[in-house]
């Protein structure tokens, strides 16, 4: 009678589509976000997260379109993240049917923007995004400082103490992601999930580094609540979702 | 035989869309309001609620649904309560050290789940009573759970002859909470059955069959 161990297919959307796409022959349209929800929904994903990377504010309608298009067919829980900055951008999100929001560089530049929309909508509604890397010169304390937009700006803040201060802040998870191991397929930090995990109490999603479904429970072993994963799930096998949970169960770990 | 209608209770309370839409999905004939027609007239009630307790007694006080839901249960006529809005149901809700008293239907006190990893966030068993309708059918399946306090302590006075007493089913998550309770036409879920996935939809299609 534990909680499982949740598998998170993340996709990247942008101006509506799905960005890289995905190899699944089956599908009819593998750049539509709705159908590929779907598809994960039905192969037995725990969750969704869509991450929009739309450059122009003008085409993030399209992104809502979406959220809304998802959420009326698929009932699983729905986050989405990218270009949150404010109270009124999770407001518009939740109110065209997204179940969280994620925030990262806006939450870096103005850390009181966490207490706002957890104080309005409460803790669940708030993930923070969360890209560490490791520093070289052993500038901050952990030895991992976060970066902004999307791992390409070093922010020299400490990369523990900030999961810390915004858990402390009222994020209700916090989504960790390598940029180190970000697209390596050589596996999740496992160093940087024990680090953040012995600051913070509240759920753990671990991302970055994935390449295939052995991978999974050293992060769950590592501390990690819930694992979120791109290419292994779009490029991988069709039921690369139920190797991931076959992987986990078998470490002793419980799934769904 | 015509759809069931089920009035989702708008009252500015998070992301009510994905309730209507499971409903529809199982059947029933919906609408999202808080005019009294709507709200005493429907088949059923569904009472959605994130966040915190205290707002969401604030906002069910602003729309006057406790006198609503009040008539809907004298009347035995199914109310479902979702997460706050299964909360609000027990004695009080006590937050940051801030006790609000709730609707007291039930007995017991909503408090800070005592767990390593809080808010209990993900899929999780339930330990369901034998004659439960609202699980009816579903086994072994896991529900989804988004929260950080809970009913960890029931005590239901059952030396009362005159009443039957609720039937209550258990989750844990550090300790065992309340995850669902049974009271005749009043009904109640911690967890979220629209995004529980199938299992979520079966327990609201076995609530609105349930409708008499």
């Amino acid at each position: 009678m534990t909680v499982a161990i949740r598998v998170i297919p993340c996709l990247d959307v942008d101006a509506g589509r799905v960005v890289k796409g995905v190899n699944f022959a089956d599908l009819r349209d593998a750049g539509d976000p709705v159908e590929l929800a779907h598809r994960y929904d039905r192969a037995g994903a725990d969750e969704l997260t869509f991450l929009d990377v739309t450059a122009s504010s003008g085409n993030r309608e399209t992104t809502f379109d979406v959220v809304a298009r998802t959420a009326e067919e698929v009932f699983i829980p729905l986050t989405v993240g990218g270009g949150v900055r404010e109270i009124s951008d999770v407001d518009r999100l939740l109110r065209y049917g997204a179940d969280k929001a994620s925030i990262n560089t806006a939450a870096v530049a103005r850390p009181s923007v966490i207490d706002e929309i957890t104080g309005h909508f409460g803790a669940q509604v708030l993930v923070l995004s969360l890209d560490a890397r490791r520093t070289r010169d052993d500038s901050t304390p952990s030895g991992f400082e976060v970066t902004t937009y999307g791992g390409r700006k070093g922010t020299g803040i400490d990369a523990v103490a900030w999961a810390k201060e915004a858990a402390d802040r009222g994020v209700g998870e916090i989504l960790l992601n390598s940029i180190d191991a970000d697209g390596t397929k050589e596996g999740f930090d496992l160093e940087l999930i024990r680090a953040v995990r012995a600051a913070v109490g509240v759920p753990l999603i671990a991302s970055g580094g994935a390449g295939k479904p052995e991978h999974f429970p050293p992060a769950v072993q590592a501390g990690a609540d819930a694992v979120l994963a791109a290419s292994v799930f779009h490029f991988g096998p069709t039921d690369a979702i139920a190797q991931v949970k076959a992987a986990i169960r078998d470490a002793g770990f419980p799934v769904r | 035989m015509s759809a069931r209608t089920v009035t989702v209770l708008d009252y500015g309370s998070g992301n009510v869309r994905s309730v209507v839409r499971a409903l529809e999905h199982v059947g029933a004939d919906v609408v999202l309001s808080a005019e009294p027609d709507d709200v005493l007239n429907a088949d059923g009630l569904l009472v959605p609620g994130v966040g915190a307790f205290a707002a969401v007694m604030k906002g069910l006080k602003d729309v006057d649904a406790l006198r609503m839901i009040g008539r809907r249960v004298a009347g035995g006529r199914p109310v479902l309560g979702i997460c706050v809005g299964l909360q609000v149901l027990f004695d009080e809700g006590v937050e940051h050290g801030v006790r609000t008293p709730g609707m007291g239907e039930w007995p017991g006190t909503v408090e800070r789940l005592q767990a390593d990893v809080v808010p209990h966030m993900g899929w999780n068993t339930v330990q369901a009573p034998e004659d439960t309708v609202l699980f009816d059918g579903i086994g072994d399946e896991r529900f989804y759970f988004v929260h950080s306090y809970g009913v960890q302590d029931w005590r239901f006075d059952v030396t009362q002859p005159a009443m039957k007493p609720p039937q209550v089913t258990w989750a844990e998550h550090g300790t065992p909470f309340i995850a669902a309770v049974e009271n005749g036409p009043l009904s109640a879920t911690q967890f979220h059955p629209e995004k529980s996935g199938d299992a979520g939809a079966q327990l609201l299609r076995n609530w609105i069959e349930g409708m008499r």
